[in-house]
């Protein structure tokens, strides 16, 4: 090591790392949050309540947060990953236990001003102590399928418990998130070849645990004309309204579709429709390019990191992002079927805030310790 | 080695990255695709679906076209009603409201439940009623509180209105609910709720023109179907106004005294014109409370009444027509050159035919007797005479040139024919054949024989008039009577009878004899005024055959028999005698209050109907009153 640097030095001051905070994201979020509140106040038919001036208060907590997460050190993320992961698994369970005992009532904690829903928590939570296994395995390790056993459950056990829940489009992501976490630690394509043949052949088993709603979207994705005011209506008229908007949308507050209420859920899972509709096909390209950037952001970030743990934690965390908007958009668009996805930093909605924005705080803390070395064995390496 | 791993590692995650970054890219490229996909490619499909959801049209029910008498008077109109709604969803304290809304207008304890009730029943954003047919009063009272009445609105509809009530029922008719049978048409108002069509009368008879054609509203609903604004309004066209001949007052008049006798009718027709002037049915109903809806006891007492008051006598009921036929009898006798103005009969009270024996209504009879007499005195021999010499072929012939037995064609539905017996008709009814007898018994207007009133009165305006007056109840549309109009001469429209005018005057003399010469039957009812004369003939028609055996044990008449078996009283007319302008026919069923014959009941009927018609008419020989200038009548 011929680096006059000392990489290895374990701490900075504080406002060091606040000024070597990554600005242009904490712009670039504000920016979203912002579309997302207007988004609101509009759903609200031009008013800050009930959603907007709530939104944007949990917007500031959510930052706070973010900046709070940005500070720990990476070496801390990598040492209390397991922790971490095993307390929101207990919280997991808990509220299951809670749930199931209260007739499925609430599957949160009530902190007061934010609730916290664990399955949210989880998403982080399983990217970090992912990114903390696969950063301990060698290469040759990582082709060892018993050693993906491990990993596999840390994915696999919440993502069903999720999926009890029951709460499909949480489940879709812990597993997809999992998945690529094992595609970018390297594991064989063939492996992935032999888990996507396993996950068809156990799709008729799998079937049988839905619900008889979540079998129902299924059906109606599959043929939505089906049924226009039952089960097919949520996608059917999210399609008239974004498809309504045209070119230029109807402009900010002239949705007609989501403020005559045809648009179920204008405020929370379906906001993107609502924003299609009144800023029309130019809008909806303005935010999946915001979200582009943030995304690119993300990549930048892990590949200007020299720890193993730091890219992959960050990647996590930039693949977490994209499915969140990835699923909600293609969602609300009539590509997949209608999952209970919110779409970061604009759906309403406390925990998702908190949850996004604490991820970008740990991508922060990335690239404040970008040049941090880290072991496989969370040492300083070698 | 570590440094040499790592960076192998490093390596394989870079390029995982890569490949995942471009995956991500693809999934994202999708989204944008689908984006541009439904917001371009297929916006047009998608506007439209958006504009099916949120635009629905509304029918908006024309209003109805109003029904006028000669002169503009409203006889059917149209009637604001207010009615208050409630939406729950958007009052804070329902108990409150209701306890408000309790204050400002009548709201009893059993509006409340039902209001609650329907509240509970029904989704939060449905308007549940509140009250319904309020006034005005009571809904500015409301309107101006609506600050305080969250949730509360008012919703403003047209009720029919009859101003006259039961006055002039039968001939405007009501209207009511469609009901299925009327859903034939293609008219898209039949299936608004509160829409209503005419069910009798003009409302029926005119019912397309009254009804005009419907407007439509776009209106924004949201979700829920609640309107939130108006896009657009195409007003529709009201119905046209229907203005009838019918003068109100003579109507009112002709009403009052009918229904003083209970079950009774009176036409009066103006013969120049063939215009129906009033057109009276009692008992009559009130049209008003069909179109408000009428309930299931309401209803059982109009159709359990013994008089009857739904039908329309003056045109569905049917009469014999007694001795009102025997002027007719006269005129088919002379037409045909049987009988001559001084050829005599001689009554001894009977007429022998047989074995059967035909009375006179006098029983010493009347001795030699001429035409004049016959009439003026009602002989009967005398027509059992000249129906035998005429025969029943000629008879019917003639009567039905005088328009009895035929359907003359008025406007409104429910009109009846009437009966002129003939041989074919015997024949084919009861299998038995003419007997001169049948004819004997037609001479007096018995046996066979049945007339309506309208047809009466028509029969009584050709005698006068001599040309084949047809009755006509609406006027040409939107034209009003005026002096001008009145003054026109008698229309040249209506064809000649065809009969010499001597045998006309013989008769319309005789008519006058009875109703100013002393034994004339109807002197007592005679008009005094000069140059109002009226001319006319009574008759009494048989409700029961009096047999022999009725005959010895003594006819007994008036109040002493049931009213349902009393005989009907008759009075055909017209005025002036000497230029005759108005025709009039009475027909008081069972003799009415008194139970009187056609001379003392109906005559007067007549004659007060007929006074007052030559008083109203602008031109006719009424002299400049201070109030009655007929130009103010004119102007109605």
């Amino acid at each position: 090591m011929d680096q006059p640097l000392d990489y290895g030095r374990s701490r900075q001051s504080i406002a060091v790392k606040l000024l070597s905070l990554n600005w242009g994201l904490v712009l670039l979020l504000g920016v979203v949050a912002a579309i997302g509140i207007a988004m609101l106040y509009s759903a609200a038919n031009g008013n800050w309540q009930p959603w907007a001036a709530k939104q944007a208060m949990r917007f500031g907590v959510a930052a706070l947060v973010m900046v709070a997460a940005a500070l720990v050190d990476l070496r801390t993320w990598l040492r209390i990953a397991y922790w971490f992961y095993g307390i929101v698994m207990v919280l997991l369970i808990a509220v299951e236990i809670r749930g199931a005992v209260g007739m499925g009532a609430q599957r949160w904690i009530d902190l007061g001003i934010i609730q916290i829903q664990p399955s949210e928590l989880m998403k982080i939570a399983a990217m970090m102590a992912l990114a903390r296994y696969f950063n301990g395995l060698t290469i040759e390790e990582t082709a060892r399928p018993l050693r993906l056993v491990v990993p596999a459950l840390l994915v696999l056990f919440p993502a069903a418990l999720v999926l009890k829940q029951p709460d499909l489009g949480t489940a879709m992501m812990l597993a997809l998130g999992g998945a690529a976490m094992f595609f970018l630690a390297g594991v064989r394509l063939w492996q992935f070849g032999l888990v996507i043949a396993g996950g068809v052949g156990a799709v008729p088993i799998a079937w049988r645990f839905l619900r008889d709603y979540q079998k129902n979207r299924i059906y109606t994705f599959l043929d939505p004309e089906n049924d226009p005011l039952g089960a097919g209506y949520h996608s059917l008229q999210s399609k008239i309204a974004i498809g309504s908007g045209g070119i230029g949308g109807k402009g900010f507050l002239m949705g007609t579709q989501s403020h005559l209420s045809f648009l179920p859920e204008r405020q929370t899972d379906f906001i993107f429709t609502m924003l299609a509709e009144e800023w029309g096909l130019i809008g909806g390209l303005v935010l999946l390019g915001l979200y582009l950037l943030i995304v690119v952001y993300g990549y930048a970030i892990a590949f200007r990191c020299r720890s193993h743990f730091g890219r992959l934690l960050a990647l996590g965390i930039t693949v977490n992002l994209f499915l969140y908007v990835f699923i909600n958009t293609a969602m609300v668009m009539g590509l997949i079927p209608v999952v209970g996805v919110p779409l970061p930093l604009i759906s309403y909605g406390g925990t998702a805030m908190l949850t996004v924005m604490f991820g970008f705080g740990v991508l922060m803390s990335v690239y404040i310790h970008r040049d941090v070395r880290i072991g496989r064995f969370g040492d300083g390496g070698e | 080695m570590a440094d040499k791993h790592e960076n192998n590692r490093s390596k394989l995650l870079t390029r995982r990255a890569l490949l995942l970054a471009g995956g991500q890219a693809a999934l994202l490229g999708t989204v944008a695709g689908r984006l541009y996909f439904l917001e371009v490619v297929q916006a047009d499909r998608y506007q439209m679906l958006a504009d099916e959801n949120r635009i629905s049209i509304r029918l908006i029910a024309p209003p109805r076209g109003r029904i006028l008498d000669r002169f503009g008077v409203p006889l059917a109109s149209n009637r604001s009603t207010y009615r208050a709604q409630f939406i729950a969803d958007q009052s804070g304290d329902i108990a409150a409201t209701l306890d408000a809304v309790g204050r400002l207008v009548p709201f009893s304890d059993g509006d409340r439940r039902r209001v609650l009730h329907d509240i509970r029943v029904k989704h939060g954003f449905v308007p549940v009623v509140l009250k319904e047919n309020m006034s005005w009063d009571e809904m500015s009272r409301i309107e101006v509180n609506t600050l305080e009445l969250a949730g509360v609105s008012i919703e403003q509809g047209l009720m029919r209105d009859y101003p006259f009530a039961d006055k002039v029922a039968h001939v405007v008719g009501y209207v009511a609910a469609v009901s299925e049978q009327d859903l034939s048409g293609d008219d898209p108002l039949l299936e608004l709720p509160d829409f209503r069509i005419g069910k009798n009368g003009v409302e029926k008879a005119f019912d397309i023109q009254l009804r005009g054609t419907a407007g439509t509203s776009q209106v924004e609903v949201n979700a829920f179907g609640q309107v939130v604004r108006e896009l657009a309004r195409e007003d529709g066209m009201s119905g046209q106004e229907i203005v009838l001949g019918l003068d109100m007052a003579l109507q009112d008049l002709a009403m009052q005294r009918c229904a003083a006798e209970g079950s009774a009718s009176c036409v009066l027709l103006d013969l120049w014109t063939g215009e129906v002037l009033a057109l009276a049915s009692s008992p009559s109903y009130d049209p008003g409370a069909f179109a408000a809806g009428l309930s299931a006891a309401e209803w059982q007492k109009l159709v359990s009444d013994p008089m009857n008051p739904l039908s329309h006598k003056a045109i569905s009921g049917t009469y014999a027509p007694g001795s009102t036929f025997k002027p007719m009898v006269a005129m088919a006798a002379l037409d045909a050159g049987l009988i001559t103005p001084d050829t005599e009969f001689f009554c001894p009270g009977e007429f022998t035919l047989g074995n059967a024996v035909f009375h006179c209504w006098k029983k010493g009879g009347h001795g030699a007797i001429s035409l004049n007499r016959a009439i003026r005195e009602s002989c009967d021999v005398f027509f059992y005479h000249t129906a035998d010499v005429c025969g029943i072929d000629r008879l019917a012939a003639m009567a039905n040139r005088f328009g009895l037995g035929v359907e003359l064609g008025i406007e409104i539905p429910g009109e009846r024919t009437g009966l002129i017996p003939t041989r074919g008709w015997k024949l084919a009814t009861t299998g038995e054949t003419w007997q001169r007898g049948d004819t004997i018994s037609c001479g007096i207007g018995q046996g066979y024989v049945s007339a309506t009133p309208l047809q009466l009165a028509i029969y009584v305006a050709r005698i006068a008039s001599g040309r084949r007056i047809a009755p006509r109840l609406v006027r040409a549309p939107g034209v009003m009577a005026s002096g001008a109009d009145a003054a026109a001469a008698p229309s040249q429209d209506f064809a000649s009878m065809a009969i010499a005018e001597k045998h006309f005057e013989a008769v319309r003399h005789a008519m006058w004899s009875v109703a100013n010469e002393q034994h004339g039957t109807a002197y007592h009812a005679r008009i005094t005024e000069p140059g109002l004369e009226m001319a006319g003939k009574t008759g009494t028609a048989q409700v029961h055959h009096v047999n022999k055996e009725v005959r010895d044990r003594g006819i007994v008449t008036g109040t002493s028999v049931p009213w349902k078996d009393r005989d009907h009283a008759l009075f055909i007319s017209f005025a002036p005698a000497d230029a005759p302008r108005y025709a009039c026919a009475v027909v008081v069923e069972h003799g009415g209050a008194s139970g009187g014959e056609g001379g003392a009941v109906a005559a007067p009927i007549a004659r007060d109907v007929l006074i007052l018609a030559q008083k109203r008419d602008p031109v006719h020989r009424v002299p400049e009153t201070p109030f009655g200038a007929p130009a103010r009548l004119a102007q109605g």
